[in-house]
């Protein structure tokens, strides 16, 4: 069924995407993770597939930290950001 | 308590708002500011993840208050645009024993930088992590 997951991109990540945050609509089912959800948006070109494939490009679910393997349910929020540095 | 704030902070009040009557024998406290980053263009930015910044703060807190026997912390950290040499972040800690405060003050701003969602911006560039940070870091995890 179609739903809406909300993703935000920060920092250089959000700059070379061109895009801060997007409110995106797909099917998705109880398997849908966090790797098909790269995978979508890696399939939008190569600047995409560089920098959300990267290993160096973390993502957060509903603000915790997470894998690939992390379910992603309807209305989630997602982020995908580079390395931390606060402080 | 966490404050994520873009006004500056005053660290003798922050002090004071750390100790307690009778038992507060120890407070240690950091203060990080803004580097020269010898760019002619000093525009310093943080950006950080509103929501996401907040409960990574409070849980590094609540894991320092279990690790130590503290009596209260303060965490502040400053957002959006700064000057070189202002203020971004003050740790506070007070405690009994001054070894438990020094741990849990370094221990708090070591997982800061490897965990709490900020992104620094010295003019046009994106700073890069620091691998000498993770192994900050690292040096706190418990068996």
């Amino acid at each position: 069924m179609k739903s809406h997951i909300q993703i935000l991109y920060f920092a250089s990540l959000g700059e070379q995407l061109k895009c801060d945050e997007e409110n995106l609509t797909l099917d998705i089912d109880e398997n849908f993770n966090v790797r098909a959800l790269k995978q979508h948006l890696s399939e939008r070109g190569e600047i995409w597939q560089k920098l959300i494939l990267s290993s160096s490009t973390r993502c957060a679910v509903n603000q915790t930290i997470t894998n690939d393997d992390q379910i992603i349910k309807i209305n989630d929020e997602v982020a995908f950001f580079p390395p931390v540095t606060g402080g | 308590m966490i404050s994520i704030q873009e006004h500056d902070f005053d660290i003798a009040d922050e002090y004071s708002s750390l100790l307690r009557k009778n038992n507060t024998g120890a407070t240690v406290t950091f203060v990080g500011r803004v580097r020269d980053f010898a760019q002619n263009d000093k525009q310093f930015y943080l950006q950080h993840y509103p929501g996401m910044t907040e409960k990574v703060l409070s849980e590094i807190e609540t894991t320092a208050h279990t690790r130590w026997s503290l009596i209260a912390t303060r965490i502040i950290h400053r957002v959006g645009h700064l000057q070189v040499d202002d203020q971004i972040v003050y740790v506070g800690v007070s405690s009994e024993h001054r070894k438990d405060a020094f741990q849990a003050c370094e221990y708090i701003i070591d997982i800061l930088k490897t965990q709490a969602p900020f992104w620094k911006k010295e003019g046009e560039r994106w700073v890069d992590a620091k691998t000498s940070d993770n192994t900050a870091a690292d040096k706190w995890l418990t068996d």
